[in-house]
């Protein structure tokens, strides 16, 4: 038997942002496993939404991932309109989809750029994050920050794009659009990229099925789900649009599932547009009073795949439970497949190809009494925990 | 000129510690050193250890499993280190004050030097923070 060795990444290593701690199990240069160790980013995010009002939740929901800090609002506002058995106003689905789109797009140019700069070539990423900024731009104009736009309330949007607004949002299309261009060309048309990503980290369309993945990882397989077509929400039935697949299942695959979405977001967002000149200004919110008894759910197409929130409301100012499941959550379990075989080298691009997202993640996994290190309570028994908990407010209910 | 200016008086380089955080202001870090803000111009460089850091740049809220490792982390560092506790979380625990693996801000960990406030703060507030510093010591 082979000896093999393992080798550490993390937690805090400058391979990616967030604190995760990967173990490879090599032999020689090849990977035969590998285990990954989260937790340094769980903050108790479903607790602390039953501590608050509906209209601060969403502040905290936004606040789970930085970058797809529109999808999770998206899907919580979804599934307490559920509740409530409110339909709101076109303009707002039209701005609530204007949103989910430029996010998709500044989303997916911050992971080519990442994606570049594992691989060594970092002309990509410093141009992907030049081109990123502007789109920035239109979310400090539209929402007055950066990341976290606090656009979404139960019942509409906190803000409205006015019609003034729509140049100077059209100028910065066209020109992600030219970009985009350029960074197909740099991806496409460069042999170092190719020879890097086809062929690595493939994931095969019994993989996608077998780890339930979500989003570009299982459309780069030929996997073809999407919410936005699947179960449409907000303005995505009133627009035309296609889904990329790809059928490669490797990271060159996924990179071009997402450059060419890109393009789809731009076509989007310009119907969007072109529909909110039809409606009415100001026109953007039904006033809700009272959410009822009851519970709902709500699932929307994040930049990284399909984000589900459940939320139970027992008649109060709050959520009496909030379930959360991020798209990263599935798509992290597909490292099993992806990086076993590989060499070493390749190993952190296969890591980083899903777009993975920890922050999203975390999950109570065991716990532990700090004081004398006895295990209180282990996974199992903290899902058939939870559950119990669940079943008792809806059987209450 | 002190022994703490003397050291910081050339290119300073940076290590980035991300706690419990959302991800935004270890990306707005980032982004500071991509073209529109370029960090590098200054000297300033993002390092991948502590050992070789004068800067430790916080952010992001501390939890439990966090705590003892940001400790290990600020012991390893070089003295004199300059701590920069980034964002809302970063200074005060921010909307996760609340949660039950919180474990206190920075500042009741290690000691901080310069707090910069924002959800997320804009990499301009982060460099003129960085900048700001320098000049105090």
């Amino acid at each position: 038997m082979s000896k093999q060795t393992l080798i550490p990444i993390g937690p805090y290593h400058p391979l990616q942002e967030e604190p995760e701690l990967f173990k490879l199990y090599c032999d020689g240069e090849i990977v035969k496993d590998v285990k990954w160790e989260t937790g340094y980013n769980h903050r108790g995010i479903e607790k602390l939404a039953e501590q608050k009002s509906y209209d601060e939740v969403f502040f905290l929901v936004e606040r789970i991932c930085g970058i797809c800090s529109t999808s999770h609002p998206f899907a919580f506002a979804t599934s307490v309109e559920e509740i409530v058995g409110v339909e709101i106003t076109n303009r707002a689905k039209y701005i609530r989809t204007i949103i989910g789109e430029l996010e998709r797009i500044h989303s997916h140019l911050l992971w080519v750029g990442l994606a570049g700069h594992f691989l060594g070539y970092n002309t990509l990423f410093m141009w992907a994050w030049k081109y990123r900024e502007p789109v920035l731009d239109l979310f400090e104009m539209i929402a007055g920050n950066r990341n976290n736009y606090a656009m979404f309330k139960v019942g509409g949007v906190r803000r409205d794009i006015e019609n003034q607004k729509i140049p100077a949002i059209e100028k910065v299309l066209s020109l992600v659009k030219k970009k985009t261009d350029l960074l197909v060309g740099a991806v496409m048309d460069d042999p170092v990229f190719h020879a890097r990503t086809k062929g690595v980290g493939v994931l095969t369309r019994q993989d996608i099925l077998d780890f339930a993945a979500v989003g570009p990882t299982a459309r780069a397989s030929g996997v073809d789900i999407d919410v936005r077509r699947d179960d449409p929400y907000a303005a995505y039935p009133l627009v035309n649009w296609k889904v990329i697949t790809a059928k490669a299942g490797d990271v060159f695959a996924k990179a071009e599932v997402r450059l060419l979405e890109m393009y789809e977001s731009v076509f989007i967002i310009e119907q969007c547009l072109s529909g909110l000149k039809k409606e009415k200004e100001g026109d953007v919110e039904v006033k809700i009073k009272h959410i009822p008894e009851g519970f709902g759910t709500g699932h929307t197409e994040a930049p990284r795949g399909e984000v589900f929130h459940f939320v139970l409301s027992d008649g109060s100012n709050s959520p009496a439970r909030h379930k959360i499941r991020a798209p990263s959550y599935t798509n992290i379990a597909t490292f099993k497949k992806s990086c076993v075989g590989q060499s070493i080298s390749d190993a952190t691009i296969s890591l980083a190809a899903v777009d993975p997202c920890y922050c999203c993640t975390e999950r109570l996994a065991v716990a532990i009494d700090r004081q004398s290190g006895n295990r209180i309570m282990n996974a199992k028994e903290i899902i058939s925990h939870s559950a119990s908990i669940t079943n008792k407010l809806l059987q209450h209910e | 000129m002190g022994f703490k200016s003397y050291c910081f008086k050339k290119s300073l380089w940076l290590f980035h510690f991300g706690g419990a955080s959302c991800n935004n202001c270890d990306i707005e870090i980032l982004d500071c050193l991509t073209p529109r803000y370029d960090l590098e111009r200054f000297g300033m460089l993002l390092v991948g250890s502590i050992r070789h850091a004068d800067v430790l740049l916080v952010n992001g809220s501390i939890n439990k499993k966090d705590k003892p490792r940001l400790l290990e982390i600020y012991e390893q560092a070089p003295k004199p280190v300059l701590v920069v506790a980034i964002g809302a979380c970063g200074c005060t625990g921010g909307i996760f004050a609340e949660g039950y693996t919180f474990a206190g801000p920075v500042d009741n960990i290690i000691p901080v030097d310069a707090y910069i406030p924002g959800c997320p703060p804009k990499p301009e507030a982060i460099l003129a923070g960085i900048v700001k510093l320098l000049g105090k010591n």
